[in-house]
């Protein structure tokens, strides 16, 4: 089969756009590393399922030309769980926000990579609520400003790649918006790894998150996002420890994925019928 | 006599899962609640052995949302839940309203509100089926009060799930739920069964999800298919796109209430006991109409001119029906397990509201045919 | 034949709700008649009292509770001490003669038969003690065919449990039937 050019024009719906996300919105990069991992792995349109549920980064879903299914605010994986078990054979992707993925979608969040199910979970990280107008996140950490907290913030954030490792992801990867060919990579990761995979992407907010806490502008975040992070395994990081880390944290290929597994039981159930 | 084999022995929450099984279940997601654990643990064992998939979400809310997501695969897909389980279940519920997803939600009821009386009979949640979750629009909710009508009910609430692109809700309670009776088990094509319309709109053609056809359904594409299309809870167009056009919103709403209440017709079942001459008519559903027919049944026996008529679809309420049986009736009693929801209902709908009067019991026990006695003997001026 | 009501009473564990969907199931699926079988319980799943409800007739049976047992079993005297004052003038009431001390008398007939304690010696395995029961009333009261039960055990218990459940409903068998009246 020889390769196509990328275009996005044949992953995107026409009909849904202009976007709605705020000039300097990192989240484009995120949408646009995603069609090139789908057009680099060669997937079908029709084998893809985006499920998302409310928030900036949850309209990805009807903007792509998939299935798209888009839900109600933190549930996307459990929708999810259900178009993917039953019928294994389509690729589902769930993109989410940090809010949306690990404060009212927490819950799920920790059982679907408990469940060790195939799906892919890309929390596009900009640590605040941008949809309804900048307040704090469970990512937002403490010292930082929203409209809900206007006397600064005194919740401690999670870290969401030790959360899903903790919770049983079987693939868990970090990067940011300014590493774009990165990110694109990690998501082609990802999707093609079986089981349970956590794509975490630090995409900027300039207009809440930014303009609350002085981070700069949209340029200035993604500098920002260059300058304090390294490579898992780079001298950068030996450096300086303290720098967030990018790459892959597991690639774990032992755990036995979800629908597989009940493949098994009905395989039994069907016995003892007989 | 029909095959042995067909002749079960079981709980009615069993006849709900025999319902669902003959009705053609593919999927169930749950979380156990009592009183309607049972249900997941039947479909557990059962849905494998053809095939179909069972799975135990972390919670009621994501029991609903796998349940839709199944749904979109082309599917039949149903959970069950009771009280407190309904209520969590209520935002995804309202999502498949919107979304017109097919599904089924079996509640089998019990005493709240909140934790309640997990363990007692109540009918507390007919009002919670109606508008539970928020905003305008219709819903389906079918009951019975025998296995056999378990059965058949569940059967039709797959089928109306179907027919109307729509969640059902079946509202069951925890005495159907609990007891055992003798259940047959219908020989396939003894209750016709809708499957799923698909959409024949050929690849490359411009498929819409939500543009009704001239009989008003609206024919599918499952996930996976070559039609691409968006779902959303937000108010949308006929390609699923959001859409608040105030024309858009508007049709989209009137659609969604007119699809049931219009075939409110074809919608209700109900079923009648010595309706033709009855001066006094016993209005119940679920296990209190088995205390209404027995004591109903013993009172004919003495010459009361009394009938019951039992209602097998609460919502749309079937007030046309419900004012054309109980035209000329002396008075009317409504036997319900709960402060008067049913009630409520049968008072807008009938010519002469002061003759309607409720015969309730909300302390966890079912009502029994002396407590509807005495009230009968109230109302006809004979003291208790 | 007249409606049979009945209510089985005892602590949880004591095999009681086992024992009421057996005779339920007998009387519905192996004597063609209308049975229906209840119960009442709170949370604790053993220990604590237990109540199941069995209505046997051959015409329809609506209402599914017991309000006045025609037939009370009493496995334990807190069950007795509970019950005993709503059995339908006339009516059975078998008590465990181990578990239970007979109080102040109601208008029924009264037996106090050894059944655990005949389980024990010849059987010694306490599981069986609610199947000993079962046979015990049917031999008291004829309510529905010995046969029936072991039709229901045959398709509900693991084969080598057969002899032992056939057993003691034997031995329940002979010490009711002594007791006929």
């Amino acid at each position: 089969m020889t390769k196509q050019v990328f275009n996005f024009k044949d992953y995107i719906r026409p009909r849904f756009f202009p976007h709605m996300w705020c000039p300097g919105c990192g989240h484009g990069i995120v949408l646009g590393a995603l069609l090139r991992a789908v057009h680099e792995l060669g997937l079908d349109k029709n084998e893809i399922v985006m499920t998302s549920g409310i928030g900036c980064s949850s309209r990805i879903s009807g903007y792509v030309d998939f299935h798209s299914l888009h839900t109600i605010h933190g549930r996307a994986l459990a929708f999810a769980t259900g178009v993917k078990l039953s019928k294994p054979n389509l690729k589902a992707i769930v993109p989410m926000g940090d809010g949306d993925a690990l404060a009212i979608g927490g819950n799920h969040f920790i059982h679907a990579a408990r469940r060790n199910i195939d799906i892919t979970a890309i929390v596009m990280n900009n640590r605040i609520y941008g949809m309804t107008g900048g307040q704090f996140s469970p990512l937002s950490g403490s010292g930082k400003k929203a409209t809900t907290a206007p006397y600064l913030t005194i919740d401690r954030s999670f870290d969401v790649v030790e959360l899903a490792k903790s919770a049983g992801a079987t693939f868990v990867a970090r990067s940011t918006v300014y590493h774009a060919t990165e990110c694109k990579d990690l998501i082609k990761k990802g999707i093609s790894h079986k089981g349970f995979s956590l794509v975490e992407i630090l995409t900027q907010c300039p207009t809440y998150y930014g303009r609350k806490n002085k981070e700069g502008d949209a340029v200035q975040m993604m500098e920002s996002y260059k300058a304090n992070t390294a490579k898992i395994g780079s001298k950068k990081l030996e450096k300086d420890p303290g720098l967030i880390q990018r790459g892959v944290f597991v690639d774990n290929k032992d755990i036995p994925e979800y629908c597989e597994a009940y493949d098994k039981i009905i395989e039994t159930a069907m016995k003892g019928k007989a | 006599m029909k095959n042995k084999n067909n002749i079960r022995f079981v709980q009615g929450n069993e006849a709900c899962v025999e319902g669902a099984i003959y009705a053609g279940i593919d999927f169930f997601a749950g979380y156990p609640i009592t009183p309607s654990t049972e249900i997941a643990e039947h479909l557990a064992s059962r849905l494998p052995q053809k095939g179909g998939k069972f799975i135990q979400m972390e919670d009621e809310i994501a029991s609903m949302g796998a349940v839709i997501g199944a749904s979109l695969t082309g599917k039949k897909a149903m959970t069950a839940t009771s009280g407190p389980g309904f209520s969590l279940k209520q935002e995804a519920l309202g999502y498949a309203c919107m979304a017109e997803i097919p599904c089924v939600i079996a509640n089998v009821q019990r005493g709240g509100p909140s934790t309640g009386n997990p363990t007692h009979v109540s009918q507390g949640d007919v009002n919670q089926a109606r508008w539970g979750t928020h905003g305008d629009h219709a819903i389906i909710a079918l009951t019975a009060s025998n296995h056999q009508d378990v059965f058949k009910v569940t059967v039709e609430a797959f089928n109306m799930a179907e027919t109307y692109r729509t969640p059902v809700i079946l509202l069951l309670d925890e005495v159907i739920g609990h007891m055992r009776e003798k259940l047959v088990i219908p020989e396939q094509g003894d209750i016709p069964v809708v499957e799923r319309l698909r959409t024949s709109v050929k690849k490359g053609v411009d498929y819409h999800p939500y543009l009704p056809r001239e009989d008003g359904r609206l024919p599918m594409s499952d996930f996976g298919s070559e039609h691409r299309y968006n779902v959303t809870g937000l108010f949308h167009d006929m390609w699923g796109f959001p859409n608040n056009n105030p024309q858009v919103v508007s049709e989209l709403l009137r659609h969604l209430v007119d699809k049931i209440e219009s075939n409110v017709n074809e919608i209700s079942m109900y079923k009648e006991y010595w309706m033709d001459d009855a001066e006094y008519i016993l209005i119940s559903y679920g296990s209190s109409a088995r205390s209404a027919i027995h004591m109903a049944k013993n009172r004919r026996s003495r010459g009361v001119k009394i009938g019951v008529l039992e209602l097998q679809t609460l919502w749309p309420f079937p007030a046309d029906m419900v004012r054309e049986k109980c035209a000329g009736a002396k008075a009317i009693i409504v036997v319900e397990m709960n402060m008067g929801q049913v009630v409520t209902q049968v008072k807008n709908a009938v010519d002469n509201p002061d003759n309607v009067f409720l015969a309730n019991r909300v302390d966890g026990e079912l009502i029994t045919p002396s407590n509807i006695k005495s009230l009968l003997r109230m109302i006809q001026g004979k003291g208790v | 034949m007249e409606r049979s009501r009945l209510v089985f009473s005892g602590s949880g564990g004591q095999g009681v709700i086992t024992a009421a969907i057996i005779l339920a199931k007998a009387a519905a699926i192996f004597e063609n008649k209308n049975a229906i079988q209840s119960q009442s319980y709170g949370a604790a799943a053993r220990g604590g009292s237990t109540r199941s409800d069995i209505i046997i007739d051959d015409s329809e049976l609506y209402f599914p509770k017991v309000i006045q047992p025609n037939i009370l079993v009493s496995l334990t005297q807190e069950s007795y001490n509970k019950f005993s004052p709503i059995i339908r003038p006339g009516g059975l009431l078998l008590v465990d003669s181990k578990y239970v001390t007979i109080g102040k008398k109601v208008d029924a007939k009264h037996i106090a038969l050894p059944m655990f304690n005949t389980i024990m010696e010849k059987i010694g395995k306490p599981i069986v003690f609610n199947i000993c029961m079962l046979g015990t009333l049917i031999g008291i009261s004829e309510l529905i065919k010995p046969e029936s039960i072991i039709r229901v055990l045959e398709t509900t218990i693991p084969e080598d449990f057969m002899e032992m459940n056939e057993k003691a409903l034997e031995l329940g068998l002979e010490m009711g039937k002594k007791e006929r009246y």
